[in-house]
C-alpha cells in the first residue's frame, strides 16, 4: 500500500472539499423538502471551509512559506458563524411557510410566480 | 514498503467518512436519516480540521455547527417531518440535471486541486523518510538540522521529523479577531504597522449580524396570536 505511506498535501483536502461542494449543490437541486436544501447549504459551506483550512495549513505543502497561514482558519470561522446566522433564519422562514401552507414542498411555495 | 504514516491514515479514514455520508445526504430520500447523515459527515470535517493543524478550528466545527447549527436543522426537521412530508420524490429528469451538473463541477474542480506540484506532498520534514530506518535516521538528523524556526513559523521538529510541539491556534486567533496579528510580526509592511491588518472590523460586523439575525429569527417565528382571539 503506497497510499498510506505518503504523506498528504493541500491536494487531497482540495478533493475532499470538491465532493462535498458537489453533494451539496447535488443536494440543492434535487431535494424538494426546504429543509434538504437548507442541509445542502451547510454541505456546500463545509466544503469551502476545508479548501480554507488546508490553504492556511502550514503542514501540508512542499513550499510551506507561501501557506496563507491564520488568515485561512480565520476566514473558516467567519464562514462557521455566517452559517450558523443563515440556519437560524432559513429555518425560522421554513417554519413560517410550514404554519401558513402546511408543508415544506419548495415546489409548493409559488405564490409570488408572475 | 516503509511504515504506515498515521497522519495519512487518519486523513483517509475521515476523508471517506466525511464524503460517504456527504454523498449519503444527497442519495437518502428520507429527512431525518438526511440529518443523522450530515450530523456525521461534519463530525469527520472536524477530524480533518484536527489534521491540518487547525485545533481552535476543529473545536468550533464541533461545538458551533455539530453542536448548535444541526442541533437547530434537526429541530426544524421533528416539526415538520408528519406523513409525506418525510419523503419527498424528485422526479428523474431533475436527478438527470443534477448529476450532469455534478459531473461538469467534479470535472472542473477535482483536475484543478491537483495541477499544482508542490500540493500534492506534505511538509518536507515532516515526512517520514527521516524515520524509516534508526541508522538512518540518526545520521540525517546530523547532517540536516531542521531550519530554526522563527517567530510564527513552525514548531521545532525533533530527531523523527514529528513536530515537537502541538500547534496551539487559540490565542493568535483571538489576537488576529481582536486587531494584532502576531503570527506575522516580521512581514507586516510598514504602512499596516500599527493595525497589523487584524480582523477587528470583520469581527464587529460579523458580531452585529449575527445579533440582527437572531432578533430577526426569533421575530419571524415566534407563535402568532390568531386576530380574532384578541380580547
Amino acid at each position: 500500500m503506497q497510499l498510506l505511506t505518503q504523506t498528504v498535501g493541500v491536494s487531497h483536502f482540495l478533493v475532499v472539499g470538491a465532493v462535498l461542494f458537489i453533494a451539496g449543490v447535488v443536494c440543492m437541486a434535487v431535494k424538494r423538502n426546504a429543509l434538504g436544501v437548507l442541509m445542502g447549504i451547510e454541505l456546500v459551506l463545509n466544503g469551502a471551509n476545508i479548501n480554507f483550512v488546508a490553504f492556511g495549513s502550514k503542514f501540508l505543502r512542499s513550499d510551506s512559506a507561501y501557506a496563507l497561514g491564520l488568515d485561512g482558519q480565520l476566514i473558516s470561522l467567519f464562514v462557521i458563524v455566517l452559517a450558523a446566522a443563515e440556519a437560524a433564519v432559513a429555518l425560522a422562514i421554513t417554519l413560517n411557510f410550514y404554519n401558513n401552507h402546511s408543508t415544506v414542498d419548495v415546489d409548493r411555495a409559488d405564490e409570488l410566480k408572475g | 514498503m516503509g511504515p504506515v504514516n498515521w497522519h495519512t491514515f487518519f486523513f483517509y479514514l475521515y476523508a471517506l467518512v466525511a464524503c460517504g455520508f456527504g454523498v449519503a445526504v444527497v442519495i437518502s430520500t428520507n429527512i431525518v436519516r438526511m440529518a443523522m447523515y450530515l450530523i456525521v459527515s461534519l463530525g469527520a470535517t472536524a477530524g480533518l480540521f484536527f489534521l491540518a493543524g487547525a485545533d481552535f478550528v476543529g473545536a468550533m466545527q464541533l461545538m458551533i455547527y455539530v453542536g448548535g447549527t444541526l442541533v437547530l436543522l434537526i429541530f426544524g426537521v421533528m416539526l415538520t417531518a408528519q406523513g409525506p412530508l418525510i419523503s419527498l420524490r424528485t422526479s428523474g429528469g431533475d436527478w438527470i440535471v443534477a448529476m450532469l451538473l455534478a459531473g461538469c463541477l467534479g470535472a472542473l474542480l477535482i483536475p484543478a486541486g491537483l495541477t499544482v506540484k508542490s500540493w500534492n506532498t506534505g511538509r518536507p520534514d515532516v515526512k517520514e523518510e527521516v524515520a524509516q530506518s534508526g541508522a538512518q535516521a540518526v545520521l540525517v538528523s546530523a547532517d540536516q538540522k531542521p531550519p530554526v524556526p522563527t517567530a510564527g513559523d513552525m514548531p521545532d521538529v525533533n530527531e523523527d521529523g514529528i513536530p515537537d510541539k502541538q500547534p496551539i491556534t487559540a490565542a493568535p486567533l483571538g489576537l488576529g479577531l481582536l486587531g494584532a496579528r502576531v503570527d506575522k510580526l516580521e512581514n507586516v509592511p510598514a504602512a499596516l504597522r500599527p493595525g497589523m491588518s487584524g480582523y477587528l472590523l470583520p469581527f464587529e460586523v460579523i458580531s452585529v449580524h449575527l445579533l440582527v439575525v437572531l432578533v430577526g429569527a426569533a421575530y419571524l417565528a415566534r407563535s402568532k396570536r390568531r386576530a380574532g382571539n384578541r380580547s
